[in-house]
């Protein structure tokens, strides 16, 4: 017990929006995630880039607690995962929308669950709760498509449905699961704007990108991942915002990244 | 003879109306998991529920309730946890549910069980004191399925968002579970084991060929099921015919109009509300016809 509450508080830092401290997440019999280390400040935008495989979308995962770690810990705002409990300040964009949907939903019905983190267990909905959701589809120029059923809306526009239900519960950090794959130029652009206004307003942001396209210009620090463990970290690679990046069918984790 | 001027018949068309209402509020939830089958599964378990009420000389219906609550919950614990597919834990339900039931069935010394009633629905033995029971338990059900659509929906549509935006997912899941169980015996009176979940489904099937929505879906479902169950009893009254099986067969001749209906709007107005889907065949001829009718 004491020994976890060491471990708990090693190296605490209260900048830290985002901690992971070598993770190693074993998946399906594989090492995913191999002894990782990882700080997003605040206010920080971070990008986590690699091939396809690369273990960056599970880095995520165990971040969020989705994934459970094998080995390392992970403090969220500075308070340990399996304490953690204000997922409020928490805005989290899958890659796609959920595999349930055999019945239709609107897009306002989907972006209103995002409020649920903030409005409470069984409490009727407010006008700030109304507020908020009219700004997030509004953030991600989805107002007039609000009423429409989410499967009738192109994949970009799917996505940016995804970021603004995260946008309602109006959180402090955005985590971004492979926001730019499959979205047209327009949605890439919005997403980029989107992203620009939230990081102005005091955001945190954490993303997972194969290319990173028109959101380049905003990262801070970018870390890629080749086969599980961190093989850069700093400025974003060069080759990630030029075009050889763009195509992975040069086998961007081997021959780029200098690994194996 | 009027139709209410007996208590029995009052009280079958209350009570099945209620069921109408109440049954497609739970399956638009499962619909949405793509699990429509669940609720037949929880209706062949509360068969063994119904056994354990004659075998203990207790009410059938609230050992129903007890034994289906409990296969319900470890549906949801075997699912969670990811140990079984659905269809290996649904195939496990039926056939547990029946052999149980037919089994416990059998050791009873009581030849004259009714069985077939549970199994098909009896309506018509609703009294005044089932009746009440049905409408305490359909508030309360109503109440889960309508007040609490927000969280449910959250939960049935993105389990791992739902899961990330904090909500307690095990504890929701396991409320929902128990709410089609209880639903089930309820509906158990009027429909029977055996078509408890086509009332569950088909009426949530036909809503969502128009309706845009979740919640949209689910408030035309209940209508829809309203509509079968009172239909159906009226049918059953005027032919004679087995008031469960009328019930299901309304629904579904509803399902069938509403889905040739829908298909051929879709016809007449292609791809006019999916302007980023590839134009239908033969749109491309579409736009002249609409040019030349404004010039005209």
């Amino acid at each position: 017990m004491n020994e976890t509450r060491m471990a708990d508080n090693e190296d605490h830092d209260p900048a830290a929006v985002v901690e992971l401290h070598d993770g190693v997440v074993n998946y399906a019999g594989r090492r995913a995630l191999n002894g990782v280390t990882l700080r997003v400040t605040r206010g920080q935008t971070m990008a986590i880039l690699g091939a396809n495989g690369s273990g960056k979308s599970t880095l995520v995962r165990a971040v969020l607690g989705l994934v459970p770690l094998t080995r390392g810990h992970v403090h969220l705002f500075g308070i340990p995962l399996r304490r953690f409990r204000d997922w409020k300040r928490i805005g989290y964009v899958p890659q796609r929308l959920g595999a349930g949907s055999g019945v239709p939903a609107t897009v306002r019905e989907v972006v209103a669950s995002g409020r649920l983190a903030r409005r409470g267990l069984f409490r009727p909905v407010t006008g700030a709760d109304r507020r908020a959701v009219e700004r997030a589809l509004a953030a991600v120029g989805l107002t007039d498509r609000a009423r429409d059923p989410v499967a009738t809306l192109s994949g970009g526009q799917q996505q940016r449905t995804l970021i603004a239900r995260a946008l309602a519960g109006e959180p402090e950090l955005l985590i971004l699961d492979e926001p730019t794959a499959g979205v047209d130029a327009v949605s890439q652009e919005a997403l980029a704007a989107t992203l620009r206004q939230f990081t102005a307003d005091g955001g945190t942001v954490l993303l997972v990108a194969h290319e990173l396209g028109p959101l380049a210009s905003q990262i801070d620090r970018a870390i890629v991942l080749a086969h599980g463990t961190v093989v850069h970290d700093g400025a974003v690679p060069v080759l990630a915002s030029n075009d050889a990046y763009l195509h992975p069918h040069i086998h961007a984790d081997r021959s780029l990244w200098g690994t194996s | 003879m009027s139709l209410f001027e007996y208590d029995f018949l009052r009280n079958a068309f209350l009570g099945a109306l209620l069921v109408g209402l109440l049954a497609p509020s739970v399956g638009v939830y499962l619909v949405q998991r793509r699990l429509s089958l669940i609720g037949d599964g929880i209706g062949h378990v509360a068969l063994t529920g119904v056994a354990v009420g004659f075998l203990l000389n207790s009410s059938p219906v609230l050992t129903a309730m007890v034994v289906a609550a409990l296969g319900a919950i470890v549906v949801e614990v075997l699912r969670e946890y990811g140990r079984m597919s659905g269809d290996i834990a649904l195939a496990l339900l039926f056939y547990g549910g029946i052999a149980g039931g037919v089994l416990l069935i059998g050791l009873d010394d009581d030849d004259n069980i009714p069985m077939m009633s549970y199994l098909f629905g009896s309506p018509l033995t609703t009294s005044s004191q089932d009746l009440i029971a049905i409408t305490v338990l359909s508030a309360v059900v109503l109440l889960i399925t309508v007040g609490g659509r927000s969280w449910l929906f959250a939960i049935c549509q993105d389990e791992e968002y739902a899961r990330v935006a904090g909500l307690p997912v095990r504890a929701l899941n396991l409320l929902l579970a128990v709410t089609a169980a209880v639903t089930v015996t309820v509906a158990m009176r009027t429909v029977g084991l055996l078509l408890v979940s086509a009332l569950m489904v088909v009426p949530v099937a036909t809503a969502q060929q128009v309706a845009r929505g979740f919640s949209s879906t689910m408030l035309l479902a209940m209508l829809l099921g309203v509509f079968a169950s009172g239909s159906g009893m009226y049918a059953s009254w005027r032919l004679d015919v087995a008031p469960g099986a009328a019930i299901v067969v309304f629904a579904l001749l509803v399902f069938v109009v509403v889905a040739a209906g829908s298909s051929v709007f879709r016809r007449l107005r292609p791809a006019r509300q999916l302007p980023h889907s590839f134009p239908a065949r033969g749109a491309t001829a579409a736009p002249k016809v609409v040019g030349s009718l404004r010039d005209s």
